[in-house]
């Protein structure tokens, strides 16, 4: 009876794809539909800030020595002693991603000391021009009130509530770099507003005191 | 003068009416296919997508129709038309519908009828042959060389498939008109079953076999296999050109979806009740019903079946086809002989 088996084995094959027929479909009909995003989503970096609203960027160029695409640009700056942008030294004076280059693979987020730079949920970068495919810090750098800065303020595409979440970030080593949390695996609270307190609440306090104190060796000339 | 303005009428209906028919096939075709994929399938333009095709075709219409260097112009040129004329002309030998009587005149629902409509069907759909190979040969490359190879063979060996597989047809019917064919599976067998030709089981099945190698489909499409040369025939076509062929290809799905329903399911045959326009429009009704329900056919073993390799395509026309419908041939032979001059022994 092998032979019948035979026979019959290809017709099943036309019950299958009946089935499908009536089954409940996959697509997402994207403009209208919004699937919830992945929590570790690595979508369009963010520049984040103190909830003082001070920028946590220090412009050291960490992130864009380890870019493997080297589509970040960092320049550093020292901040104005009387309005300063970061809590500390130095602030990112200039900051760009080149968002054609980018391969979004987080490296940067990892690098970061500050956890200054976050992904977002944001995934929508088309743009019309080779120019505004590098995104300067005013696009990157959050609100005031710690919302990513987004080019599509009132579309069904954009949650505000989701992008306010963390992304989620698996920090591997310590955040921060305290030494209390060397080799923990924790999830990062930094993102967007920062819940996490400042690494060093202390240093706006020492940079007050270094001014009047020697001034340390290897800074720029 | 006024058969020339019937004519011109009616010549004007068909093309229409195929036009859009093959607007809707070719997004049905989509949306099926999707649905057997767990997709949607174009959903976008129009209600549920319906002017996909439309949409479509309005992009290819204003695409740049490239003609690359090495093209043998004329031809090249000359192919895409050479698919869609006889596709178009197929069509308009199928009768859509039962004649209809207006002011004590007869007009027949079909543009012309042939007393040699089954010989002219086949011719007509021979020529589609000429355009693909053509196109192939004409494009200067080596896929749609490939491509065009290929369609010559397999067009040639499942031509005489589908040509032995009418002839029962014809034998049983006494006609090779389409609309005697027709007219012929309206009788009944035991009152109430219809006589449609689909008793002509191997037949049908022979026809609708070599059908789907006719119009280059799945399991067939080894013509413009896309994993295997890049889009075959149609390779270096662009625009509206392209558009030609595409368009040619759903005709002749249509068309030969007609022809099934024509040969073996009875064409617009069914039972016909109620007021006179009500018996004008339900035979076109049970027509396109039909015809559509051979279209799911084809779309239905389009989703579900992989693609044949050569070798198999060619061994199952000469090695299968041809011999069971040789066959089979004379089986009907003898049973048509029985029917007209009684038992042998009697």
């Amino acid at each position: 009876m092998s032979w019948f088996a035979d026979l019959l084995g290809p017709w099943r094959g036309f019950t299958v794809t009946w089935r499908q027929m009536f089954k409940p479909k996959l697509t997402t009909r994207y403009p209208k539909e919004k699937r919830v995003k992945p929590q570790r989503f690595h979508g369009r970096h963010t520049l984040n800030r103190y909830p003082d609203g001070m920028e946590k960027c220090i412009g050291c160029e960490l992130c864009a020595s380890v870019c493997p695409a080297r589509c970040i640009y960092v320049r550093g700056a020292d901040n104005p002693p009387d309005d300063p942008v970061s809590p500390g030294e130095r602030f990112g004076f200039v900051y760009e991603i080149n968002m054609l280059r980018c391969i979004f693979c987080g490296m940067c987020v990892e690098a970061c000391p500050t956890e200054a730079i976050t992904m977002t949920h944001l995934f929508e970068m088309s743009v019309s021009d080779r120019q505004e495919g590098i995104f300067t810090k005013d696009v990157l750098l959050v609100e005031p009130d710690g919302t990513p800065n987004h080019p599509l303020p009132d579309t069904p595409l954009i949650d505000i509530k989701e992008l306010r979440l963390g992304d989620g970030w698996l920090r591997a080593t310590a955040p921060s770099g305290r030494a209390e949390f060397e080799g923990v695996e924790a999830w990062s609270p930094s993102a967007r507003m920062g819940g996490l307190a400042p690494a060093e609440p202390a240093q706006k306090d020492r940079n007050a005191t270094d001014e009047t104190g020697q001034p340390e060796e290897g800074t720029d000339d | 003068m006024e058969d020339f303005i019937v004519a011109a009428v009616k010549t004007v209906i068909a093309f229409a009416l195929l036009f859009t028919v093959v607007l809707l096939l070719v997004w049905i075709e989509r949306r099926i296919v999707a649905f057997m994929q767990n997709r949607l399938g174009p959903t976008r333009a129009g209600p549920l997508g319906i002017l996909q095709t439309l949409a479509d075709g309005m992009k290819l219409l204003f695409k740049e129709s490239m003609t690359p260097d090495r093209v043998e112009v004329w031809l090249y040129l000359a192919a895409p038309i050479m698919a869609l004329v006889p596709a178009v002309l197929i069509f308009l030998v199928v009768p859509i519908g039962a004649p209809i009587t207006i002011g004590g005149t007869e007009y027949t629902l079909q543009v012309t009828d042939l007393n040699v409509g089954v010989l002219y069907v086949l011719a007509m759909s021979s020529m589609a042959v000429y355009a693909i190979a053509l196109a192939g040969w004409s494009s200067g490359s080596k896929y749609p060389l490939l491509g065009s190879v290929r369609s010559a063979a397999q067009m040639i060996s499942y031509e005489a498939a589908m040509g032995l597989a009418l002839v029962p047809v014809i034998m049983f019917n006494g006609t090779t008109s389409l609309a005697g064919i027709v007219e012929a599976q309206g009788a009944t067998y035991f009152g109430f079953l219809p006589a449609w030709n689909i008793v002509l089981l191997p037949s049908f099945v022979v026809f609708v076999i070599a059908m789907f190698a006719e119009t280059n489909r799945a399991p067939f499409d080894l013509v413009e296999a896309e994993q295997e040369i890049v889009g075959g025939f149609h390779t270096e076509y662009s625009g509206f050109r392209f558009a030609l062929f595409f368009l040619a290809e759903y005709i002749n799905l249509f068309n030969m979806s007609a022809l099934t329903v024509v040969f073996f399911l009875g064409g617009w045959q069914g039972p016909v009740f109620g007021p006179t326009v009500l018996q004008w429009i339900l035979p076109v009704i049970y027509f396109f019903a039909k015809t559509f329900a051979i279209v799911f056919l084809f779309i239905w073993v389009r989703g579900t079946l992989p693609r044949m390799r050569y070798d198999q395509l060619m061994g199952f026309g000469w090695k299968r086809l041809i011999p069971v419908s040789l066959a089979w041939i004379i089986l009907a032979m003898i049973a048509v002989g029985i029917r007209r001059f009684g038992l042998p022994w009697a």
